[in-house]
């Protein structure tokens, strides 16, 4: 098992005929995963083809899911937009909507997750790399892929990995992949301060999944959700859990790249986030390069 | 985005909020006039405030000795003296650091007969995702110290985005701050007002302290801002093309404006090691990396997820646009991106610039063994990192060394 996505999961891309979704996508094909259908309004129709692959072009969500059975969605759809594309792909009953778009203004997600809650569809992001349940062909194809990740740095296996940063989540698998170690699910979850899926939403999930047996949780200054996670674990956690907080030198009052990460008010910070993960058991990795050795020295 | 307290009050008179009267002035001329106009209407006493994006105008000291970046004044001479000393001088306050700033623009504005100061802001709740009003009747005094000491003393009110602010809730907080009548209602009208600013011109923060009661003329009390700050999500910029003329370059470091023209993401910090990165979390680790092996980070750099020759050319020319760079670390994690593409715009930057400090490259990631190739080939003396361990260790000990 894993969580989120399984290989077989059927994906459709929101976006797919603009040049980033279109990359991804073929990537994503490449990697073996279920790509059924892409949604570009206008296009209806046409075909998304690659490497022998024929994907269907539809106008709207909904007629792809009618047609083609698809459970999840990437949305590549630029910022503007992005926040009607989300939607669209609640109301169309997606289990899974993955927002790769990174920009979106916050006001528009407030909207966007007010107007979600009480909704089966869960969200991802936005301003994440998305999504990975390794496979088991070479360089871990055949799995599901969702959003930009490099699929061949990843390896089926019992590791879950969950990340605010992209990088840092292709470091950690990296890592882990370089010691002969595979990953159940690998999860960005974004740099945006309004995301759909939390450290405990997927921290939760993993506890659940019988074949995730130990995670690594990568967390960045601002917000609290790092500790949150953390006092949840120190309550109901049953398996081991590695964590790294990026951001201890980022002067406060600075976003750091991600619209997220800010120490504001004093809250926010790295030393929080890393009392909170000691109190809670959590392995601390004094480095970025020792996130794996850390999970792996716990297990 | 930040903007100044003379623009965030531009703002929020859109929105209703009432704020003393006053223009924003950027020559002498322009001082005499605004004050002429202030004294005429009635006014006995004015303000004149340095406008720059850093608190503690008022305790600042300015380089040539002048005390004080606000200051209160009884007639038009007055206002024109101090404007003489501030207008083109340097302001040092305990947020500018000790380079200070230069104000350019001052608000000149009437001083109002205070009765008592409040406290007001709107901020996202991160952990609730909705905007929350914060009110207290502890106004003009550190917010932070407040909600440490007495948190009893602030009041929340949550906004549901799908209904927007109901009047109920306006009517809490003039409630809780204690008014009646005539500014009760003022109050619920202002708190409407301070909203309306947050949501409509999608504002990462909007802080009133000190919301103040002021007496005006025939003893008449008033509710207004008497000073304001606005913090503008960047994201959204692009749907406020007016407030996108309020940006003040003067007021950002050269080296984060020229950054932002290639669309890199680039602080500057006080070390002295410069590190180029891919990724803002990456970036972040790679800062906390250098000073976890004694050294200290010069910058935070995020290249993006999907840089290109041009872009690690122009950012190579940014990092040592910073006199204080004695080393350079490059950590690209490569993931979709080919290194060997990423090689040579490194070696391509190495010669242009003529770069004579160490550099250390830790290559990870896809097509690696021909970057390597490609760097090697170049005969450029360059340090390569195994790990972001193994390159933190080699820039810290070559920094040390050269």
């Amino acid at each position: 098992m894993s969580i989120l996505v399984q290989s077989n999961t059927k994906v459709l891309v929101q976006g797919i005929t603009g040049s980033f979704g279109a990359k991804h996508a073929q990537l994503s094909l490449d990697y073996g995963t279920r790509i059924v259908a892409g949604v570009t309004p206008g296009k209806g129709g046409q075909q998304f083809e690659h490497n022998g692959h024929k994907v269907p072009i539809f106008d709207t969500v909904a007629d792809a899911v009618r047609e083609t059975g698809a459970t999840a969605s990437a949305v590549f759809v630029p910022p503007p937009f992005a926040a009607d594309a989300i939607l669209e792909g609640a109301d169309a009953g997606l289990t899974l909507v993955v927002a790769i778009t990174e920009g979106i203004p916050v006001n528009d997600m407030i909207r966007v997750k007010r107007a979600m809650e009480g909704k089966s569809t869960r969200l991802v992001g936005p301003n994440c790399p998305g999504v990975v349940t390794p496979g088991e062909g070479r360089d871990s194809q055949g799995g599901c892929r969702i959003g930009i990740a490099p699929g061949y740095i990843h390896k089926k296996g019992h590791i879950g990995v969950v990340s605010r940063s992209g990088t840092l989540t292709y470091e950690a698998v990296f890592q882990l992949t370089a010691r002969g170690v595979g990953q159940s699910t690998c999860v960005g979850i974004g740099g945006d301060p309004v995301n759909g899926t939390s450290h405990l939403d997927v921290i939760r999930m993993f506890m659940a999944d019988p074949d995730t047996h130990g995670i690594i949780m990568i967390g960045e200054i601002g917000g609290s959700a790092e500790e949150e996670a953390a006092e949840w674990i120190a309550r109901n956690g049953t398996k081991p859990v590695a964590g790294f907080i990026a951001g201890a030198t980022a002067p406060p009052g600075r976003r750091m790249g991600h619209a997220g990460a800010i120490v504001s008010g004093g809250k926010g910070t790295a030393k929080a986030k890393i009392d909170a993960f000691r109190m809670a058991g959590i392995g601390i990795s004094p480095t970025p390069s020792d996130m794996a050795a850390t999970l792996l020295k716990m297990m | 985005m930040n903007i100044h307290e003379y623009q965030a009050k531009q703002l929020l008179k859109q929105f209703g909020v009432a704020v003393p009267s006053g223009d924003p002035c950027k020559t002498l001329a322009e001082v005499r006039a605004a004050a002429e106009r202030l004294f005429a209407s009635g006014h006995k006493l004015a303000v004149v405030k340095s406008q720059i994006h850093a608190g503690g105008r008022g305790k600042g000291t300015f380089k040539h000795g002048f005390q004080g970046g606000v200051k209160l004044a009884r007639s038009v001479d007055e206002v024109v003296a101090f404007a003489e000393n501030m207008l083109g001088k340097v302001l040092v306050t305990k947020q500018t650091g000790p380079e200070g700033r230069q104000v350019q623009t001052l608000l000149v504005a009437a001083a109002e007969t205070i009765k008592k100061e409040f406290y007001i802001a709107v901020l996202l709740d991160r952990e609730k995702s909705r905007p929350v009003i914060m009110a207290s009747t502890e106004g003009g005094v550190d917010i932070e110290e407040v909600a440490e000491k007495s948190p009893e003393k602030i009041l929340k009110e949550w906004v549901d985005p799908a209904v927007g602010l109901q009047a109920f809730q306006c009517r809490k907080i003039a409630s809780g701050l204690g008014l009646k009548g005539d500014l009760f209602n003022a109050a619920c009208k202002l708190v409407a007002g301070v909203y309306k600013t947050w949501w409509e011109c999608d504002a990462s923060m909007v802080e009133i302290n000190p919301l103040c009661i002021v007496e005006g003329p025939g003893g008449k009390e008033n509710i207004m801002a008497v000073d304001a700050k606005i913090g503008l999500d960047d994201n959204a910029l692009y749907r406020h093309k007016d407030i996108q003329e309020m940006r003040d370059l003067a007021e950002e470091s050269p080296l984060e404006v020229e950054a932002s023209k290639f669309n890199l993401n680039y602080i500057k910090l006080d070390g002295n090691i410069a590190c180029l990165v891919n990724g803002a979390g990456l970036a972040m680790a790679t800062m906390d990396i250098i000073q976890h092996f004694g050294g200290s980070p010069a910058n935070f750099l995020d290249v993006g997820g999907g840089a290109s020759k041009d872009q690690v050319s122009a950012a190579f020319k940014i990092i040592l646009g910073d006199p204080g760079v004695k080393g350079i670390l490059v950590n690209i994690f490569g993931g979709i991106m080919d290194w060997n593409v990423i090689a040579t715009g490194i070696v391509a930057a190495v010669r242009e610039t003529g770069l004579k400090l160490p550099l250390v490259v830790r290559l990870e990631g896809n097509n690696v063994l021909a970057g390597k190739q490609t760097l090697k080939d170049s005969g450029l003396t360059l340090i390569s990192g195994d790990s972001m361990a193994d390159a933190a260790r080699k820039v810290v000990a070559a920094v040390n060394t050269h």
